[in-house]
């Protein structure tokens, strides 16, 4: 595994992160149970990805063993050619809740993985993504002083602070007020605008994956397996209202199974 | 070869006592026993019906002081609990008195009962009352704020509120209070015994030295109480989880 | 919990006063109607704390009292932090300690007096191993339950960032136990109060328990026993108010917003 600290990679077109046959099966009581089963993707560089899929169906297990976290018992995952084998640097995962350090400021929590670095170059840094998350003023505040949304923005500023290959996010707003997370989405994407980074980014919330993505994968129930792949083909800023919006939305509910009329 | 989980820890004590009596074994002339020894002295209480008299002596002082110190110090502390100033008014006085060993009011124990039980039952009181007053105030004050507004939204009258929401929102960290403190109370009794009466636990380890060197006896005193101290811890626990009482949310 | 309006900051002191007042004036009736001739008025006591704070003698007893706490604790601080949070790391290995601590820990240390003086001697070391006992199971319990409770989203945050093992205990693991622990320290500290005096009752001839017991023995000096015990009470809650400063500090306040 791999300690190192990230260093600024030369952007590559084409494939970044292709998964393979991917499985995972694991044990329970004496029983297998199957959590994915024959994963198949291939993400660009600089691609906006969702994944949705109703709730248990495995979204997150699926992140997790991108991320490293999980090791698969079958199939490949590999990024820029080179398989993901544990957790690294190069891909950072957001998680929904507790993913700041509660014990450092925005500034200690921004400069976590930076501390191989010299010190000028260390405080540029943590100064560049605190300007860009919109956390100025609060540099030396600790995460119990900020909401929620704070800290999610928190999250993804000490996650971009090393300059990672991929940003994974779980389900990074499900724990926000609606108001607060519709603002979320437009921050993000703002940030992924002028950052281009690869984003895989897990929800169950539908609108939020039309809103967001370029593709977006849906998964079945468990065992999750890929249903389709949906590509979002309006141009960013979405008109929620535009037909083309509506008539991609619909298509997905259709796929996961849910009723459009209440 | 992998070991079970559930003998590991038996196999992990089994060697400390190996080791213990092999090091007891490489020092003749020693005065402390090993493990053999201890069993040896163990049996021989039995046999002479000493182990049961003292435990049961122990056991009957803590049930003494410990029963009530619990029978004044939760009612007091429920109420000093809800009366802001009550607490406002005796919390220092509660603080400054904590931190005195029960040890320490043996003199006074003594001058006011005489040496034998009842010093040694009041020792064990000083000992449980404090942490048990203070266990019952934070019981009250960790009551969630909408219980109350709940309480009355539903016109409770004031004791359909103490038996329906006061009391049963307290039990479980009561239960855990009362648990630590009998632990207290059980190394208390100890102590005391060693120092003012002549049965129990304690005595028998400062009977067994004093009269001619038998730490046998000595340490068998010492595995039995605890022993009987981890049976008691366990006791509490089991109570705390009975159905009955254990109905604190999932973030207890 | 209130059942009625909001005391003013004045009440924080009216009332505390009127309570000892209560106290006192209990206290001293209490001598006056029952005429006991050995039992210590307020008064005397008060008397009594004045000639000990002339005596050098008091200054040496509470110097030897809290420098025997300072090793005591101080070695069961420096043995116990390490080997609980290794045990809260290894689950497996708490498996198998726990057992044993768990027979150990209800064992008075007072109980241990005997075998203490066999190893030490009558005198400082045994006191100070008394204290050790006393002081080492809450600091290892405290440990092991701080650190199975580190959320593992913050221990998987730490590997994604690429930290070894050892990195990850001393910037992520010990940090977000650190509350817990310092809660387990500052009981073990307030226990260790509590057995250095019951200690000096009984192995020792210098410090504050002796005090208390060669007060009664030598003479029936139940003020000054009574003073002495006074001075037990103030110090053990001045060390635990000290101690409950370091909960404050920013980088530890965190784990402490909803205590009660």
């Amino acid at each position: 595994m791999s300690s190192t600290e990230a260093v600024v990679t030369e952007p590559r077109a084409g494939q970044k992160l292709r998964v393979e046959h991917l499985g995972l099966v694991y044990e329970r009581d004496g029983e297998s149970i199957a959590a994915l089963e024959d994963i198949n993707l291939d993400v660009s560089e600089g691609e906006f990805i969702c994944i949705v899929g109703p709730s248990g169906c495995g979204k997150s297990t699926l992140l997790n063993v991108l991320a490293g976290f999980l090791p698969s018992t079958s199939g490949s995952v590999t990024i820029d050619g080179e398989s993901v084998n544990g957790p690294d640097p190069r891909r950072i995962l957001v998680f929904q809740e507790r993913g700041v350090f509660p014990w450092l400021t925005v500034e200690g929590n921004i400069g976590f993985g930076l501390s191989k670095l010299p010190r000028a170059q260390r405080d540029e840094r943590i100064a560049h993504y605190v300007q860009t998350v919109r956390l100025e003023g609060f540099e030396h505040t600790y995460p119990s002083d900020l909401s929620g949304g704070m800290k999610q923005r928190l999250q993804v500023a000490r996650a971009l602070a090393v300059n990672p290959d991929i940003l994974y996010l779980d389900e990074p707003f499900g724990a926000l007020d609606s108001i607060t997370r519709v603002m979320m989405r437009g921050e993000l994407l703002r940030i992924w605008q002028s950052e281009r980074r690869t984003i895989i980014f897990v929800t169950h919330d539908i609108d939020e994956a039309v809103q967001l993505a370029d593709r977006v994968v849906v998964l079945s129930s468990r065992p999750a397996r890929i249903e389709d792949i949906i590509t979002i083909d309006i141009q960013h800023p979405r008109n929620i209202s535009s037909p083309r919006y509506l008539e991609l939305r619909d298509e997905l509910l259709k796929q996961i199974g849910l009723a459009y009329e209440v | 070869m992998k070991i079970p989980v559930r003998l590991r820890p038996v196999l992990f004590i089994a060697a400390l006592l190996a080791i213990w009596q092999i090091v007891i074994g490489c020092n003749p002339g020693q005065l402390l026993p090993g493990p053999i020894g201890v069993a040896g002295g163990i049996v021989e209480l039995l046999e002479h019906g000493l182990l049961f008299k003292y435990v049961v002596a122990s056991l009957f002082r803590v049930t003494w002081g410990f029963g009530l110190a619990a029978l004044l110090a939760i009612p007091l502390g429920l109420m000093l609990g809800w009366y802001r100033r009550g607490e406002m008014a005796f919390y220092p006085l509660i603080q400054v008195f904590r931190p005195i060993s029960p040890l320490a009011w043996i003199p006074i124990a003594i001058l006011w009962f005489g040496v034998g039980d009842l010093a040694a039952i009041f020792l064990i009181f000083v000992g449980c009352f404090f942490p048990l007053l203070l266990t019952a105030m934070s019981a009250v004050h960790a009551i969630p704020a909408v219980y109350f507004n709940a309480g009355r939204n539903f016109g409770l009258s004031p004791s359909a509120f103490v038996s329906r929401v006061l009391y049963p929102a307290v039990v479980p960290q009561l239960l855990i209070g009362l648990r630590i403190t009998l632990g207290i109370a059980w190394l208390v009794v100890v102590a005391a015994e060693m120092i003012s009466v002549n049965s129990g636990l304690g005595f028998l380890i400062v009977d067994a030295r004093n009269a001619g060197n038998r730490y046998d006896l000595v340490v068998a005193g010492m595995v039995i109480i605890g022993a009987i101290g981890l049976l008691l811890d366990l006791g509490m626990r089991s109570l705390e989880q009975m159905k009955s009482f254990h109905w604190t949310s999932s973030e207890g | 919990m209130n059942s009625m309006t909001k005391p003013r900051a004045w009440e924080s002191f009216f009332w505390p006063a009127v309570a000892a007042g209560l106290l006192l004036a209990v206290w001293h009736y209490s001598v006056v109607w029952t005429g006991t001739k050995v039992f210590p008025s307020p008064l005397s006591v008060e008397k009594a704390v004045a000639e000990l704070l002339q005596r050098h003698v008091l200054w040496a007893d509470i110097g030897d009292s809290l420098r025997r706490v300072a090793f005591g604790f101080g070695a069961a601080v420096v043995v116990g932090v390490p080997l609980g949070l290794w045990l809260g790391w290894r689950p497996a290995a708490n498996q198998v300690v726990n057992p044993v601590l768990q027979i150990l820990r209800p064992i008075s240390p007072i109980a241990w007096i005997p075998v203490a003086i066999i190893f030490f001697g009558v005198g400082d070391r045994a006191a100070i191993f008394l204290i050790f006992l006393g002081s080492f199971f809450p600091i290892v319990v405290a440990c092991v339950s701080g650190v199975s409770s580190v959320p593992p989203v913050m221990r998987s945050a730490g590997r994604n960032f690429g930290l070894s093992t050892p990195q990850l205990l001393m910037r992520v693991v010990f940090p977000a136990a650190l509350p817990q622990i310092l809660v387990g320290v500052r009981i073990a500290l307030g226990i260790a109060w509590l057995v250095v005096v019951a200690a000096e009752m009984i192995a020792v001839d210098s410090g504050l328990g002796y005090l208390v017991i060669d007060s009664r023995n030598s003479g029936k000096r139940y003020d000054l026993v009574v003073a002495a015990m006074l001075m037990i009470g103030i110090i053990g809650l001045a060390l635990d108010l000290s101690f409950r400063r370091l909960e404050r500090i920013k980088s530890v306040r965190w784990g402490f917003r909803n205590a009660a």
